[in-house]
């Protein structure tokens, strides 16, 4: 049942989610917002926590499965990427690695900033 | 006259769902084993191998995209809830993320402006067509989401999808040897910037290192999908590159 009873509490945050997001028009997809209710709520009810540790362990576990139906989505626009295979790959491979570096270097400086100024207050 | 009856099983199935169901769990449980027995060896990630191996089964068939989507479209649908589903490892690590929400929430946004911006200007400098350059702007954000964002913006969603997907592996497979590089050893900053650029395949990836990593790299990918669905159309409005 505990499985059952948690894939039932993800889809019924996912309706509010996809309801809140077309009543109040935000550009934001319904899951995202299913996810910050559910990420409220757990602070309400942490025992739910528990009960639901299975059915998203289970999910989360083969994250890469749901991924497939998609990226076969390739095929579609095979045209479109042998004519612009150059320019969009090398966009891809630069921007995943600026995007990755900018992050974990404003990251990391930001830490060690706040570190020593915590050290120097303390 | 045992080969009429086989073609029709054939026609029947090719046409039902089971067919796109059944070919994407066994090209995927496959891959993983394939995956494993290499030991987690980052080019051979299982979304690279299970697509390759479906779409040369689809050529060889010739069956389109849209028969085959008609059973995927049930492992699409789970996207969904997995999404929601990552509020637990995100609320599991909550007293950790208190402590360093500043600098998460700083990084988290200047990753979402140079994913988006440095995607364009590389396309745009080496020619690539506008509509390509729109379907990449969301690319770092997780599927669901960055098809919704390039809707809106006036990208292809589904061209988006296949883009989001190559970000993820190329993130996944780069991610190790980058922080290797620049020195960063902190689980909880390494899953920040694999979430914010690789989203949920990076997040895969993110849990076979440590359950920390993947725990920030579930919440970096939610926070950019919010921030890149909020930001990105009033950046690129602002760059002049649309007009919203």
């Amino acid at each position: 049942m505990t499985f059952l009873n948690g894939i039932t509490i993800l889809l019924i945050f996912q309706l509010i989610g996809e309801i809140s997001v077309l009543l109040l028009k935000i550009p934001v997809p319904g899951p995202v917002v299913g996810m910050m209710l559910l990420f409220m709520c757990l602070f309400i009810r942490d025992s739910y926590s528990d009960s639901m540790e299975p059915v998203s362990t289970s999910l989360l576990n083969h994250l890469s499965l749901l991924f497939v139906p998609a990226g076969v989505g390739i095929m579609v626009h095979y045209e479109r990427i042998v004519d612009e295979w150059m320019s969009i790959g090398i966009a891809l491979v630069l921007s995943t690695i600026l995007t990755m570096a900018a992050t974990a270097g404003i990251m990391l400086l930001l830490q060690k900033i706040l570190v020593r100024r915590g050290r120097d207050n303390g | 006259m045992a080969e009429p009856d086989l073609a029709h099983i054939w026609v029947y199935l090719s046409a039902s769902p089971l067919f796109g169901l059944t070919i994407t769990l066994i090209a995927y449980v496959l891959a993983h084993r394939l995956y494993i027995f290499s030991n987690f060896n980052p080019l051979l990630n299982p979304v690279v191998t299970s697509v390759i191996f479906i779409v040369t089964i689809l050529i060889f068939t010739d069956i389109s995209y849209y028969d085959y989507f008609d059973g995927g479209q049930f492992i699409h649908f789970l996207l969904g809830p997995a999404t929601v589903a990552l509020a637990i490892p995100l609320y599991r690590q909550f007293a950790k993320l208190k402590k360093i929400w500043i600098p998460v929430t700083i990084s988290l946004i200047c990753g979402v402006i140079m994913g988006a911006i440095s995607s364009i200007a590389i396309a745009w400098a080496l020619g690539a067509s506008y509509v390509s350059q729109l379907s990449l702007a969301p690319k770092s954000v997780t599927a669901p989401v960055a098809m919704g964002i390039s809707e809106s913006i006036g990208g292809i969603p589904s061209l988006t999808a296949v883009l989001v997907v190559t970000t993820g592996i190329l993130g996944a497979v780069l991610g190790s040897k980058l922080f290797e590089l620049l020195k960063i050893k902190d689980d909880s900053i390494k899953g920040i910037a694999m979430g914010v650029t690789a989203h949920g395949i990076g997040t895969a990836r993110a849990f076979q290192v440590s359950p920390e990593m993947g725990a920030f790299s579930g919440l970096a990918m939610a926070l950019s999908a919010f921030a890149t669905a909020i930001l990105l159309p009033w950046l690129l409005d602002l760059i002049g590159f649309i007009k919203i």
